[in-house]
This record gives C-alpha cells, sequence and structure tokens, in this order.
C-alpha cells in the first residue's frame, strides 16, 4: 500500500478544485499598491476639504465648486491607479504561475464585485452632487466591504474577512461622521497593506 | 481495512481522470479546452479519459454550437459526484 500516492492524490484533488472554481491570482502586491495609491489620495482630499483653515478653530469641511471639482479629479486617480497596478501585478503573477487571467473564474469574480461596487459608485456621485460629502467616504468602505464579500467566493478565503472589517469601519463612519476621512484612510490605506503583506506571504506574487 | 479498499475506485487512480472528476465536482459544467488547459495534457489523452469516464456513467455531455464552432460541455453524473466522494472518503480513511 503506497500511503505517499494517496496523500498525494488527496493535494491533486484539494489543487484542482481550488484552481477550476477559483480566481488565485490575486497578488499581496496589488494590495500594497492600493493601500499607499489610497493613503496619498486621502491626504491629497484632507488638504482640499480643510484648506485654508485656522487649526485652532473647529474645522468644518468646506466645499467650493472647485474643490469639489479637485476631489474628484484626486478620487478618480485614485481609482485609475489602482486598479491599474491591480491589473499589472496580478498579470504578472498569472503569468509566472503559467495560468490563465481571463477565464470563467475571473468573470464570475468581477461580476459579483462589480454589481455592489457600481451600485455604490453611482449612489456617492449622486450624493456629491446633492452635497451630502460627509456621507460619502463611509459609504464607499460599505460598499466596498459588501463587494467583497459578494466576490469572494470566486477568490482567496480571506477577502471575506476584508470585506467584512471594511463594512464595519464604514458603518463606524456614518456614526462617527466627522472621522470618515481616517476611516477610510484606515479601510483602504492601511488595511489594504496589511492584508496585500499577508497575502504575498502565504501565496507569493 | 478491507471494506475501505471496496470503496477505492479504480476509476479514479488515474491523474488525469482524478483531476477532470476534482473539476468536475467544482463546476457546474466545464468544456473541452478548459479542462484541457487545467489538466495541461493533451486533446487526445484528454478525449481518451472523458470517454472512459462516460462509459462507467460518471460524466455526461452535450454539444452545442458558438457560432459555427461545436462545443463540448462536460458535467458529472450524480452517480459519478458519488462515486467520487466514496473515493476521496475512503482515502482519507485510508490515511487516518
Amino acid at each position: 500500500m503506497d500511503k505517499n500516492k494517496y496523500i498525494e492524490d488527496l493535494k491533486d484533488i484539494k489543487q484542482m478544485m481550488n484552481r477550476s472554481s477559483k480566481f488565485i491570482s490575486l497578488s499581496g502586491m496589488s494590495g500594497i499598491a492600493a493601500g499607499i495609491l489610497a493613503l496619498v489620495g486621502a491626504y491629497l482630499a484632507f488638504q482640499t476639504i480643510y484648506a485654508d483653515q485656522n487649526y485652532l478653530v473647529y474645522r468644518q469641511a468646506s466645499l467650493s465648486s472647485e474643490n469639489l471639482l479637485n476631489l474628484l479629479i484626486i478620487a478618480l486617480m485614485t481609482l485609475i491607479l489602482s486598479i491599474g497596478s491591480g491589473i499589472f501585478f496580478t498579470t504578472r503573477k498569472a503569468k509566472k504561475n503559467k495560468q490563465k487571467l481571463w477565464d470563467s473564474q475571473t468573470k464570475n469574480l468581477l461580476i459579483n464585485l462589480f454589481i455592489p461596487l457600481a451600485t455604490g459608485g453611482i449612489l456617492c456621485f449622486i450624493l456629491l452632487l446633492k452635497g451630502f460629502i460627509g456621507i460619502i467616504a463611509p459609504l464607499t468602505l460599505i460598499f466596498y466591504g459588501l463587494a467583497l464579500v459578494n466576490a469572494s467566493k470566486y477568490t482567496l478565503q480571506e477577502i471575506r474577512s476584508l470585506g467584512l472589517i471594511e463594512i464595519i469601519l464604514g458603518l463606524l463612519g456614518i456614526y462617527f461622521i466627522g472621522y470618515g476621512l481616517i476611516l477610510w484612510a484606515i479601510g483602504f490605506g492601511i488595511l489594504h497593506i496589511v492584508y496585500g503583506i499577508i497575502m504575498h506571504l502565504r501565496y507569493g506574487s | 481495512m478491507k471494506d475501505i479498499l471496496k470503496n477505492l475506485n479504480k476509476a479514479f487512480e488515474n491523474k488525469v481522470r482524478l483531476g477532470i472528476m476534482s473539476a468536475l465536482l467544482v463546476n457546474d459544467h466545464l468544456d473541452f479546452n478548459t479542462l484541457k488547459d487545467l489538466l495541461g495534457v493533451t486533446d487526445g489523452n484528454l478525449a481518451s479519459h472523458l470517454k472512459s469516464l462516460e462509459k462507467s456513467g460518471y460524466i455526461k455531455f452535450s454539444k452545442e454550437f458558438i457560432g459555427r464552432k461545436p462545443n463540448t460541455k462536460y458535467s458529472a453524473c450524480e452517480e459519478g459526484k458519488l462515486a467520487f466522494s466514496k473515493h476521496i472518503k475512503a482515502i482519507e480513511q485510508l490515511l487516518q
């Protein structure tokens, strides 16, 4: 009786089940890059919103139409650069492991990610136009978290807990409205970096 | 011990067949080329193993056309799922 053969078989079965049903090329490096970009974006947004204000008095978020435009540009740049770096590192990892990047798993992952994400994006844009700026930062956290939880069954399991933490941070941000941007920086910046490092150590990149 | 050995299925001893069943157990259906990419085998090799699994009644296929190209979708039958689960359980028991 060859025990090693059966241990090998079990390993093969598990690996094949994972590889055929999940998107496993997700790179930890893309998380780290997105986190750093988010911190830069949050810093710039902070400068824009609280510009020219005396630090000794209570700070009030002020948005002129010029600031609003700047803020939109910062948000868009952060988004585009994050997605770009995500695609770059993930493509690199897939190539390195000789895996196909675009298959039914990738499609499943993206569709399930983008339904909550696009809903949240459109909602935040509407709120921005109506002037409800305070709840936008926490709302992006909530919808991003929901998107991650929704997509997590098609990729590495860590994504689910990342999503749950983002949702909690978002809810905290809605309650403690003045801390929205700081919580946003924690959720999109620091958490991404932490999770990126964990995934990089566990799965390589 | 004898019972365990009886549950080990000869049909799944081969690596390619083991791979096919593993992939089909967690996917509703997969087409020929996806299976080929997943397993990294040649057309002929994959076809012969698919045929033998189909003969055993463990998998089924359906043919359709995407444009003019024929596309064969494979899926696991209930019987195949059951047999494969039994096989995995037997291996696990054997290793305990």
